[in-house]
């Protein structure tokens, strides 16, 4: 087992050397150095001043809308003694960038000038017109809750030990009609619970029969004025939610009512 | 079980019959016993509880409105503790300061009866050892009526404890039953608009604690003849509805609920076997039957107005009074537990509710608004054969849910007398100002079971 391994090794060993060996090219000779320059003869004429070359100039974009901005770098080699750039920028360092903010389309020209005389490049930066504001998001109602809206719907009230709408009630009854198919359409899922309520001078017992009666009646009031049924739960709570606990007629009245709450 | 029911019944006819000599309301004690009950001493450390045992002794003797109690500056100086102290050489007439039973029957204690004892601790037990003499007997022998020994812990409560059970075989001597250990179920609210739970205490106000945790309006409750149940109206699940409870241990026994809007006022028959309540199903309200579970259930009356409160006669199992609106503002009304021979017992004038029967069958007690604005409750009594009644309270605060003890001689009611709706105990011959028993929060509806 061993000497297998050893040997299946030695065997690639070989053979990889042999195969590397076909491989390898002959190289060719190294060329022989070039000769040296030769020496100048003649002095040559003083150099004449060349103009400064402008080696960039540009916007950065070079579209812009209104209200943006875009960069112009420039780089001057050269002998320059003055480098400046038109619309009021001034004069500048021969290397630098500047934002700018253009109102409308507008070139910008650098000249560079020194002894050899001056150069220019310019840039353009073209400036369109911002696109109009999106469209608005489609209007929404104010965010409404289901016991916010009921809350502005009007109790009916009704007389000692009695369940059935008088006339007040009636008209109260026929907005809130009107308010509760409102509710009802914005509110698909909801229902609506009627609330009876006595005030304090019957018998606890007693109270929790009338009240379910004044939800009751209030209930088959609002149906036939065309509120779906299913959709109106009752509930009495007698004299157990007493909305004030004064002795008097005012106090009295203000707990003998229907009134209306969010179902579950 | 039998011997409470006739000691019930022995104790209100004999109320009954004194009731019915007078009905304008005050009711002659001439008849009744004078029992002299002298402050008890107990022997050595028995005595540091002696002060909570003479005032236990005293209040529920005083409290059974059976008796005259003479007052403790009438006594002889001379105090027996037990029936050798007794001078049975004594002549007649001849005065030894207390160690003669007639200076116990003369002038100026004048009394009939005489409870004396003593206690001790003996054996790690507070033991009382207590006597009532009859002292128009001749001799001690002849005179004692009860002489037993009365055991409790080494505490304040052992002692309130046989003060209780003393109290209570001298009570039964004279027709009447003692309270101790029944319980007086409540609604109890800790302020107006926060939830209401029902509560229960011990008759005498002790031991009050909560027994439902609904954080609801729980209302209504009322207790079953054996004091096992419970049923009220709770708004626990939405609407209000009827729960059913076993009270030891405290448990919801599930009843079931008819589809209505209302289902509330429950109350036990005479057997346990059945409880009628109230229902808006098919319109509001009708009294229904149904079993202790809620199935079963059955309209009794086909009202076109409310009907409520039923309550079954305990005595008799088959006739029932409630409430209905029927004819006008509510009254109380009688029929029979088929639904038959409905007739009205209160007069038609202002609003009457909140019927109980007493143990016996034949009153009942109820709130009425008679003479009053509306909503301004009394308690009043009435025969329901006669339909005679009888005014207990006049007029201090609303009065309402009269309950009768199982002694059928007390009731629980609820008062506004002194500011907020409080629960009170009075004799129910209204000849003894009413026992406050509550004081924290608001406190309604309470029902007095065993």
């Amino acid at each position: 087992m061993f000497n297998r391994r050893k040997i299946a090794a030695i065997t690639l060993a070989a053979t990889l050397a042999l195969f590397a060996a076909g491989c390898k090219k002959k190289a060719p000779p190294a060329p022989p150095p070039p000769p040296p320059a030769p020496a100048p003869t003649t002095t040559p004429p003083p150099p004449t001043p060349a103009a400064p070359v402008v080696a960039q100039f540009t916007a950065e974009p070079t579209s812009i809308q209104r209200g943006q901005s875009s960069t112009l770098r420039w780089q001057v080699n050269g002998n320059a003694t003055a480098v400046s750039i038109n619309q009021t920028i001034g004069t500048v360092q021969n290397t630098g960038n500047r934002r700018v903010f253009p109102s409308e389309s507008t070139t910008y020209t650098l000249t560079a000038t020194g002894p050899g005389g001056s150069t220019t490049a310019s840039a353009t930066v073209s400036v369109t017109a911002p696109p109009p504001p999106p469209e608005p998001p489609p209007a929404v109602r104010p965010t409404v809750t289901l016991e916010g809206a009921l809350s502005a719907v009007q109790d009916a009230y009704f007389d000692y030990d009695k369940s059935d709408i008088r006339a007040d009630a009636q008209s109260t009854l026929q907005q809130d009609a009107a308010a509760l198919k409102s509710i009802l359409a914005d509110f698909p899922n909801a229902t609506i619970v009627v609330e009876g309520h006595c005030d304090d001078r019957g018998s606890a017992e007693y109270n929790l029969g009338l009240g379910d009666r004044r939800a009751s009646s209030a209930k088959d009031f609002l149906v036939q004025l065309g509120i779906p049924a299913d959709r109106l739960k009752t509930i009495s709570y007698g004299k157990e939610r007493p909305q004030c606990t004064d002795e008097n007629e005012s106090c009295w009245q203000r707990n003998r009512r229907a009134h209306f709450s969010p179902g579950q | 079980m039998k011997k409470l029911f006739l000691l019930v019944f022995a104790l209100a006819a004999f109320w009954f019959a004194l009731s019915a000599q007078d009905f304008s309301g005050t009711i002659s004690k001439g008849q009744q016993p004078h029992i002299a009950i002298p402050d008890l001493r107990g022997t050595g450390d028995a005595q540091k509880f002696m002060a909570a045992f003479n005032q236990t002794l005293w209040n529920d003797v005083n409290g059974s409105g059976l008796l005259k109690m003479v007052p403790k500056t009438s006594y002889p100086l001379t105090v027996p503790q037990q029936p050798s102290d007794f001078d049975s050489n004594s002549t007649p007439g001849q005065n030894l300061g207390g160690r003669a039973m007639s200076d116990w029957a003369a002038p100026p204690a004048s009394a009939n009866y005489l409870a004396f004892g003593y206690t001790a601790i003996q054996n790690g037990v507070f033991v009382l050892r207590g006597w009532l003499f009859d002292l128009s007997q001749a001799t001690p022998t002849a005179a004692q009526v009860i002489g037993k020994n009365y055991l409790g812990s080494v505490d304040e409560a052992g002692a309130r404890k046989t003060a209780h059970e003393f109290a209570a075989d001298i009570i039964a001597r004279f027709g009447g039953q003692s309270l101790f250990g029944t319980h007086i179920y409540f609604v109890h609210q800790a302020a107006a608009g926060a939830p209401k739970e029902i509560w229960v205490m011990d008759w005498d106000g002790g031991n009050q604690r909560q027994v439902t945790h609904f954080n609801s309006l729980s209302i209504e409750p009322s207790v079953s003849p054996d004091g096992s149940r419970i049923a009220f109206t709770s708004y626990a699940k939405g609407t209000p509805g009827i729960f059913v409870f076993s009270v030891d241990p405290v448990r919801d026994l599930h009843f079931y609920n008819q589809s209505a809007s209302v289902n509330s006022a429950p109350s036990f028959t005479a057997d346990g076997k059945q409880i009628l309540y109230s229902s808006s199903a098919g319109g509001c309200c009708r009294i229904f039957a149904a079993n202790p579970d809620g199935s079963g259930f059955k309209p009794i009356t086909h009202s076109t107005y409310i009907d409520t409160e039923p309550k079954v006669n305990p005595k008799t199992g088959n006739d029932v009074v409630f409430v209905s609106g029927r004819s006008g503002p509510q009254q109380i009304y009688h029929m029979n537990i088929d639904g038959g021979d409905i007739e009205r017992l209160s007069e038609g004038t202002g609003e009457a509710s909140n019927p109980s029967w007493n143990p016996n069958g034949q009153l009942i007690a109820f709130s009425w608004t008679r003479g009053f604005a509306a909503g301004k409750f009394n308690v009043f009594t009435m025969d329901v054969a006669s339909r005679r009644y009888i005014q207990l309270t006049h007029d201090e605060g609303k009065n309402e849910n009269p309950s009768w003890a199982p002694d059928g001689a007390h009731l629980a009611f609820a008062s506004t007398r002194t500011g907020r709706t409080q629960i009170y105990t009075m004799l129910g011959d209204g000849s003894q100002p009413p026992t406050r028993l509550t004081t924290q929060g608001l406190n309604f509806s309470p029902i007095w079971g065993k």
